[in-house]
């Protein structure tokens, strides 16, 4: 560990998209070639710098390291770029800006875990052909495979049933990923934003992660802004205030009726909530997350309703059709709030989302039935205004485009 | 004794296509999800395998019965390769193939946990083969052919049969058919 | 029913593939404590966890429907 991270620039937020070009020379000039380093020294750095995963599920790296490590076979580590969130631009600008760093990430697990295959996975709204330059660039063994998939493309099993040539839909859980995945091996499946913060901390140690973010939820992370602001990927601090990220990227916050935060499986934030802290325990409070970095803002001229009405319609569409209960509950979900987005709508359908979150909830293989019920309430929850408007037969926002 | 050999080897025979006419229609009835006949789901599905190894069991029975009579002039190749038997070869041949049809799916079944729903399934398709073939082999092979007891059971069976097919291809067959989004993945 | 964490922790549990499962049903015939059917067809867990914890004296059962599921969906772990 070295501590020329504040000579490179890097003690602000800008840990990954500090690159002034992506070329493999700039990248070794700055950065010099990523260290090996031991497994066990990897788990206890990562643990220490509190590192959790930025694909969405947010789950504690070193945990996810420890898994992999215990299995017997040479595992197989998988960089997943799938980007599926429809609203996400953060893995394909990682790997068109940073491309060594996830490259470097990918090689140090591979060295540390004695990885039998690297694999990079990019999902179909990326083009590969960056990060493949790169990797012919540094003569790495690592796999680039270009990957088919929607919504759930990016879901753990669902990718390593596809690298598998399988059908690309997710696996029970009950046999996980980590303990039998690609070519039946044990499989780490790491989000590339992940990668590159990995690839930095073994450089810099956990001491510098911990400069940037709070103490319960350090670093920095990539957002995704859309919606009536200045669009675009952009690095920030974990605990910035959304208020502070809205108002940078030119919103006017009179004029939104809300944010959706972490993507369609995400959280909507009623203007009250918009001081809030992009930070685990921030937004406990909210029930939020920030997902996979989706912060989205809704200009107060569209009926919140009967945007989130059509993002289920979405949701409905991407299941793999293979639980009943959610293939069943899916589109009865996104056909109420369908009507509750209409003015007049009968008031009784608000307790029939309600009652179907709890019919789809844990009853499927894997999270999709899951993140859209919570999406769905989340939309009642911080729109009830809008939703007794609609029951009274009214609604103040331009109705559907 | 021989003629009880005999006797043995035809009784057992018939009883077993009996036993795997209920195996095949209640097979048949238990993919509807519905219980019936005042058997729970559950129970469809217990006396379905109940029948099937019952008619196995009776198979094996009839196989040794058969061997150990001088008059059927059964060799040990004649139970597992078809068409070659010197008494009735076609017919013969027919309950050949359908043993070797068996011995597959009751291997496959018993061992379904370790091949997996795929294997299993698909193994299990053969049935609609076995059938027919056992069905043709008792009227074609028992020296009872032609008596009317042994065809009026056959009509029986292949009644039973052809009825659960019926329904089984009708709409209304799934009990919840009509409420539920069927599953779209090939499993 | 109730149990401590300790003495569910010990106790196997009814675990349902989900992928599989295409709500045949004979599973909540056998284990009505531990499962129902909802209205597509497809067993709810009661107690509201993904896979019920099986009590020693339901066990025998649980074995019988994990071998009845028709797409082999239960399994006892």
């Amino acid at each position: 560990m070295t501590a020329h991270a504040l000579d490179l620039g890097l003690q602000g937020t800008q840990r990954l998209l500090a690159a002034r070009d992506s070329s493999l020379d700039e990248h070794l000039r700055t950065l010099g070639p990523v260290p090996a380093v031991a497994l066990c020294e990897l788990i206890s750095i990562t643990e220490q710098a509190g590192l959790t995963g930025r694909g969405g599920a947010g789950f504690p790296t070193a945990r996810k390291l420890r898994a992999v490590g215990e299995g017997r076979r040479r595992p197989v580590v998988v960089g997943n770029a799938m980007e599926g969130e429809y609203l996400s631009d953060k893995d394909r600008t990682l790997l068109a800006r940073s491309p060594h760093l996830v490259l470097d990430g990918l090689e140090l697990l591979g060295r540390a875990l004695h990885a039998k295959r690297l694999i990079l996975a990019t999902g179909e709204r990326i083009d590969s052909g960056p990060v493949r330059s790169a990797v012919r660039a540094r003569r790495a063994e690592i796999d680039v495979r270009d990957m088919t998939g929607g919504f759930l493309g990016g879901q753990e099993s669902a990718l390593v049933s596809q690298l598998n040539r399988r059908a690309p839909v997710p696996q029970d859980p009950h046999t996980p990923v980590y303990a039998r995945g690609v070519d039946g091996r044990p499989t780490l499946v790491v989000n590339v934003e992940t990668l590159a913060h990995l690839a930095l901390l073994a450089r810099f140690g956990p001491g510098w992660f911990r400069t940037q973010g709070t103490p319960d939820d350090p670093g920095t992370f990539l957002v995704t802004l859309s919606g009536a602001l200045r669009p675009g990927v952009q690095e920030i601090a974990r605990g910035t205030r959304l208020g502070a990220l809205l108002d940078g990227a030119g919103a006017d916050r009179t004029r939104l009726s809300g944010v959706l935060l972490g993507g369609y499986h995400g959280t909507w934030l009623p203007p009250q909530a918009f001081d809030v802290a992009l930070s685990s325990t921030g937004l406990a409070a909210y029930g939020a997350r920030t997902g996979a970095g989706i912060v989205h803002a809704l200009d107060s001229t569209r009926c919140p309703l009967r945007v989130s009405a059509d993002i289920v319609t979405y949701l409905a569409r991407q299941t793999s059709g293979q639980c009943g209960p959610c293939i069943n509950g899916m589109p009865r979900m996104a056909d109420t709030l369908q009507r509750l987005a209409r003015p007049g709508a009968d008031p009784r359908l608000v307790a029939e989302v309600a009652r179907l979150r709890g019919l789809i909830t844990g009853r499927g293989a894997c999270a999709h039935p899951d993140g859209s019920a919570r999406f769905a309430m989340s939309a009642l929850t911080a729109f009830s205004g809008h939703v007794d408007e609609h029951l009274g037969g009214e609604c103040h926002a331009t109705p559907a485009d | 004794m021989n003629e009880a050999l005999w006797a043995l080897g035809r009784g057992t025979g018939v009883v077993a296509l009996v036993m795997f006419t209920v195996a095949l229609v209640l097979g048949i009835l238990t993919r509807s999800g519905r219980p019936m006949l005042g058997l729970g789901r559950f129970g469809v599905a217990e006396v379905h395998r109940t029948a099937a190894l019952t008619g196995t069991g009776l198979v094996a029975v009839h196989l040794v019965s058969l061997f150990l009579d001088p008059y059927a002039q059964l060799k040990v190749v004649d139970f597992v390769v078809p068409f070659i038997g010197s008494y009735r070869p076609f017919w013969l041949g027919l309950g050949t193939l359908a043993v070797d049809l068996l011995v597959v799916i009751t291997v496959v079944s018993l061992l379904r946990e370790r091949v997996g729903p795929r294997v299993f399934k698909a193994v299990h398709w053969a049935t609609y083969a076995l059938w027919p073939i056992a069905l043709a082999h008792a009227l074609g092979n028992g020296s009872d052919n032609g008596s009317a007891w042994l065809q009026s059971l056959a009509l029986v069976c292949a009644v039973a049969v052809c009825s659960a097919l019926a329904w089984r291809l009708t709409g209304s067959y799934a009990e919840r058919g009509r409420t539920r989004v069927p599953r779209t993945v090939p499993r | 029913m109730s149990m401590s964490i300790w003495e569910a922790n010990a106790m196997p549990r009814l675990l349902i593939d989900r992928t599989r499962c295409d709500g045949h049903g004979s599973c909540a015939e056998l284990l009505p404590e531990l499962l129902d059917l909802d209205g597509w067809g497809y067993p709810i867990v009661r107690s509201g966890e993904r896979d019920p914890v099986v009590p020693r004296h339901l066990e025998p059962l649980a074995r019988r429907a994990a071998a009845a599921c028709p797409l082999l969906a239960l399994r006892l772990g």
